[in-house]
């Protein structure tokens, strides 16, 4: 890599300019470079425990009514659109248990609850006009963008709507849009069930990072007496190994916690690697959290395999190259030390898996293998 | 390990046809003998159907050719022989007629039945296809001659079950034509049968006999596929004889088909010299054939270039059906004025566009079907001039459904008008539509500072840096270009015009090059569904090098231009350039050292103009449907063909 000079001086070249370009661009711009969407993964892990999380099961059915009064509270102060959108969707982002991209659907559903268009075509831009808010406002979440263009696209692709006048097409919306979010809570239940065949008796899991769909298919086998062991990373800087592996220690599953860097030499007693993803990309490959790639190479080079545990929403058209071919999500990052000022810190949440070094994807869709992924985008959106 | 070192021998592209030789009844027995000697395995001596056609039997069997290269010394006559075709005489004249044969495309025939049948038309065709070479003559001074020889054979033979009545219909029309016509008023036709086998058995003696005779004969395997040659003949000319009837009724048949398929199929196989022999008599333009052709791409058209052009054009007013729009399409497409995909098919719709204009149906005649007739023998025109690509291929498709579904209710005016604005719009859509997005999807891959490597002159590509550069982005070019075209220089002169910075290298020192690119973009004949990209040779080089510095590959290509065809190498369809491009260096005369030897018999020149990049070393395709891996191109296909139907 070093030989390439040009995308070496990029690098440089690109850590500070960028941001400040983006955050003249876009007035809402959450305020300092950080990723919004891992600060609030941050802000949630800090509060995941197992009653937050029957909280959160129970939520799935009846979480609508509890939540009507701030939709209606926004809606009749009159702000402009954008604002209220946001708004909304911080106001559902606040459950910990609700994925982004569903906090997102939430919200948009909510903009066509308080619309006051009277045409078909009206309605369709202010939600345009409000994914695209949403959009612009964290940059850097890829189930968000994904969860508004899916929603974007499962409302409005519908010929009947076409026939109906507009109360009742409305109202139509609005119930695609409820089912549409049932369905993403519903869908880490269904990968939960589909996993289980995967998960045999007496085998060892290296698991990395804190991702909830990885949690419930752990649960789940857990509670169908499966008798296995994991393996947890530290998952520097968060600690989500450790607040991982006190999560399962409740469950009464053997856990281990390993340094990020124990990975290649605790990988012989690994049976499978089960990770979960911020976004799957349309070439199959994942953007999960800094050190996941690393684990899959590892595990690639060791022959074990890599599944993924992802949602359909988390499906995004996007098609990085590289690692460096994606909108930086940075974050802070304390190393304890003291560090001098000339030196640098790579900064970034994230990384890019490729699909090469995945073995399958466990989806509401099914169990995929990840050139898959792309066909079902395909369908989806062409 | 014995054992595994005799399948080794059926990779050998020559040996792979015993796959198609079962043993007759009386030769079956002596190649199971031998295998029993030489294989161990007892379990595939007790199947003698799967031991026939496994390896072990092939080094034995009677009918085999014997692989050229092993014995080197032979094939290089052989082959000037073959491609000469001087004299039937000749020891050569045997194995080539088989070669011939070989991939003759009743694969749907059994074996056995293949294996005999190509022994009939070993002896024919040489006849049917050089009428000129004084075969006639000859065949004429045996017959008085010989005649009882062959009746006797006849009568000695046993004749083995279910024989290739294909084999012979075809004899028997081709032997037809030989025959003179005076036989015909005076002879029942059981005596002309007679006297034909007889000429054709006395030929095929005296080639066996030429066949022993030649000093080089150091394969044993040919000798023995010359005797039993022989026994098996003359059972195929009792067969004939007692199925006489049956042919006879059969004769009308292949004459008919030969008129349906008007045009020579896209993908004919050029080493089948009956079916060369049948397309070159419906063929406008009278081609030569190269010689010295190479071994494994004999299944392709190479014709010496330059020599039909000045001949087309005397013909112009003698090819009354041809529409002028096409035919100036077809000789830019000899000549090579329009070359590039896009381009060659533009004009090619633009043409028929024009034929479209000018066309009234006939009286009694129904719209659809005749101007599809019409579209077809314009593009078997096309084909003559050039080889079809495969967008080109999707593209008269288009055409040809857009005809056939044209409602009948509609006017011919009607109808033309809507032909023609299909036409116009697929132009519109499907190519230049679909470039313009595939520059805005690729234009977000260029970064500030990249370095950009692109081979050949591909239209895509060149728009999107034209694009990217308009966009102020930051970014320099490597051309990478190769001879003979050279087509790079082209694409170098136009970006160099706009102010991009540019170096200019060729493929020789890719290797070197690479290690400083960030991105290579490359553009595509074709994309078949498993996404093996089709296009200009040496792009599979360039893919594989930059795979191997890890730098990304994207290919451009238009939707139009996927295929659901499957294809693992660039032998089996592909095209042959002018060899003398290769041969030759223009304006450096001082190392033109092959002067001379173009038509040496030991030189084989291959330009190959096309070769396939496996899916593995692209990193993304971008087509005008956004950005996709190659593993989902059948997707696309998919889709598109629904759409491509609806349209």
């Amino acid at each position: 890599m070093w030989r390439r000079s040009p995308s070496f001086i990029l690098d440089r070249t690109s850590s500070s300019p960028p941001m400040a370009a983006d955050t003249t661009r876009t007035p809402i711009q959450n305020p300092d470079s950080i990723s919004a969407y891992y600060q609030t993964r941050a802000a949630h892990h800090g509060v995941i425990t197992s009653e937050w999380l029957s909280q959160a099961q129970a939520a799935v059915g009846g979480v609508v009514s509890g939540d009507e009064h701030p939709v209606s509270s926004l809606n009749e102060l009159g702000n402009e659109k954008s604002f209220n959108v946001i708004e909304e969707f911080n106001s559902w982002r606040k459950q910990p248990d609700l994925a982004e991209a569903v906090a997102a659907i939430r919200a948009l559903a909510a903009v066509i609850r308080a619309s006051e268009a009277t045409t078909m075509m009206e309605l369709e831009i202010e939600l345009k006009k409000a994914s695209d808010t949403l959009k612009s406002w964290d940059k850097t979440s890829i189930s968000l963008t994904a969860g508004c263009d899916l929603f974007i696209r499962y409302v409005t692709r519908t010929s009947a709507l076409e026939y109906e006048d507009f109360n009742s097409a409305k109202s139509r919306l609005l119930e695609r849009a409820e089912k549409f979010g049932e369905i993403s809570c519903k869908a880490r239940r269904i990968i939960a069930m589909l996993s289980q065949d995967f998960i045999f008796d007496g085998c060892t899991i290296l698991v990395h990072g804190l991702s909830r769909v990885v949690l419930e298919i752990l649960k789940t086998a857990a509670q169908n007496n499966k008798l296995f062991r994991v393996l947890c990373t530290e998952g520097r800087p968060d600690g989500t190994g450790v607040l991982l592996s006190s999560e399962l220690s409740k469950l009464d599953i053997p856990v281990k916690l390993l340094l990020d860097s124990a990975v290649a030499y605790s990988m012989d007693e690994v049976d499978m690697v089960f990770v979960g993803a911020d976004g799957v990309v349309e070439s199959g490959g994942i953007i999960n959290m800094m050190g996941t790639y690393q684990i899959a190479l590892v595990a690639h080079s060791m022959n074990k395999p890599v599944y993924v545990a992802a949602e359909s929403y988390k499906f995004a058209r996007l098609y990085p190259l590289d690692q460096k071919d994606m909108a930086p999500a940075l974050r802070p990052i304390e190393f304890g030390l003291k560090i001098p000022t000339k030196v640098e810190v790579e900064r970034s949440a994230r990384d890019y898996t490729p699909p090469q070094y995945l073995t399958l994807l466990f989806t509401d869709l099914g169990v995929l293998s990840p050139s898959v992924v792309s066909d079902e985008l395909i369908q989806l959106y062409l | 390990m014995e054992s595994r070192r005799n399948p080794r021998a059926v990779v050998d592209p020559k040996v792979r046809q015993v796959g198609f030789f079962t043993s007759s009844q009386p030769d079956s027995s002596s190649t199971q003998q031998q295998q029993q000697q030489t294989d161990p395995i007892p379990a595939s001596a007790s199947s003698p159907p799967v031991s026939t056609i496994s390896p072990s039997g092939n080094s034995l069997s009677p009918v085999m050719i014997p692989p050229p290269r092993l014995n080197s010394s032979d094939t290089f006559p052989l082959r000037g022989a073959a491609a000469g075709a001087s004299s039937a005489v000749s020891p050569s004249s045997f194995s080539y007629s088989n070669r011939r044969d070989f991939p003759d495309g009743s694969t749907t025939a059994s074996p056995g039945r293949h294996s005999r049948g190509s022994f009939v038309k070993s002896s024919t065709p040489v006849a049917s296809s050089l009428p000129g070479i004084g075969m006639d003559s000859m065949a004429a001074a045996k017959s008085s001659s010989v005649p009882a020889s062959g009746l006797t054979t006849v009568s000695v033979v046993t004749m083995p079950p279910g024989l290739a009545e294909k084999a012979s219909g075809m004899e028997v029309q081709s032997d037809q034509k030989k025959n003179p016509k005076s036989l015909k008023e005076k002879t029942t036709k059981a005596e002309r049968r007679a006297i034909q086998e007889a000429q054709r058995a006395a030929k095929a003696a005296a080639k066996a006999d030429g066949g022993k005779v030649p000093p080089g004969t150091s394969a044993s395997v040919a000798s023995t596929s010359v005797k039993v040659a022989k026994p098996a003949k003359p059972s195929t000319q009792k067969n004939e004889v007692s199925v006489a009837a049956g042919v006879t009724e059969k004769k009308g048949g292949p004459s008919e088909k030969d008129r349906k398929k008007d045009a020579p199929h896209p993908r004919m196989q050029y080493d089948d010299e009956s079916r060369v022999v049948k397309a070159k008599r419906r063929a406008v333009v009278k081609q030569t054939e190269a010689k010295n052709r190479v071994e494994l791409f004999r299944h392709l058209p190479q014709y010496e270039h330059g020599t039909q052009l000045p001949d087309l054009e005397t013909k112009f007013f003698q090819l009354d059906p041809m529409h002028p729009a096409v035919y100036k399409v077809g000789l830019q497409y000899l000549s090579g004025d329009i070359s590039g995909g896009n381009a060659r098919c533009i004009a090619m719709l633009q043409a028929f566009q024009e034929v479209v204009k000018d066309y009234s149906t006939p009286p009694e005649k129904n719209l659809n079907r005749d101007m599809t007739a019409k579209i077809s023998s314009y593009v078997s025109f096309l084909i003559e001039c050039r080889p079809l690509s495969i967008s080109m291929g999707n593209a008269i498709r288009f055409v040809k459904n857009r005809i056939a579904k044209l409602p009948i209710t509609l006017s011919e005016s009607e109808a033309k008008a809507a032909l023609q604005s299909d036409i116009e719009r697929f132009i519109n859509d499907k190519i230049i539509g679909a470039d313009m997005v595939i520059v805005k999807h690729a234009v977000t891959k260029i970064r500030d500072g990249d370095v950009l490597l692109t081979y050949g002159s591909p239209t895509a590509v060149e728009m999107i840096l034209l694009h990217a550069h308009e966009l102020k982005k930051k970014f320099r070019v490597l051309v990478v270009d190769s001879r003979p075209k050279l087509e790079g220089q082209l694409l170098l002169r136009r970006l160099i015009k706009r102010g991009i910075s540019c170096t200019y290298t060729h493929i020789n020192a890719i290797s070197y090059i690479m290690h400083e690119v960030t991105k290579v973009f490359l553009g595509a004949s074709s994309v078949l569904s498993n996404g093996t990209v089709y296009s200009r040779v040496g792009t599979a080089c360039v893919a594989m090098v930059a795979s191997a510095f890890r730098v990304p590959v994207l290919v451009c290509c238009e939707a139009y231009k996927f295929h659901e065809r499957v294809q693992l190498d660039s032998i089996c369809s592909n095209e042959l350039g002018d060899p003398n491009a290769i041969s030759k260096v223009h304006g450096r005369e001082d190392i033109n050292y092959l002067d001379g030897l173009t038509n040496n018999a030991n030189l084989q020149f291959l330009n190959l103009m096309y070769d396939a990049t496996p899916s593995d070393y692209i990193s993304m395709i971008i087509t005008d449907y956004g950005m996709v891996p190659p593993t989902s191109v059948p997707v696309i296909v998919r889709e598109y063909q629904k759409e491509h139907l609806l349209v």
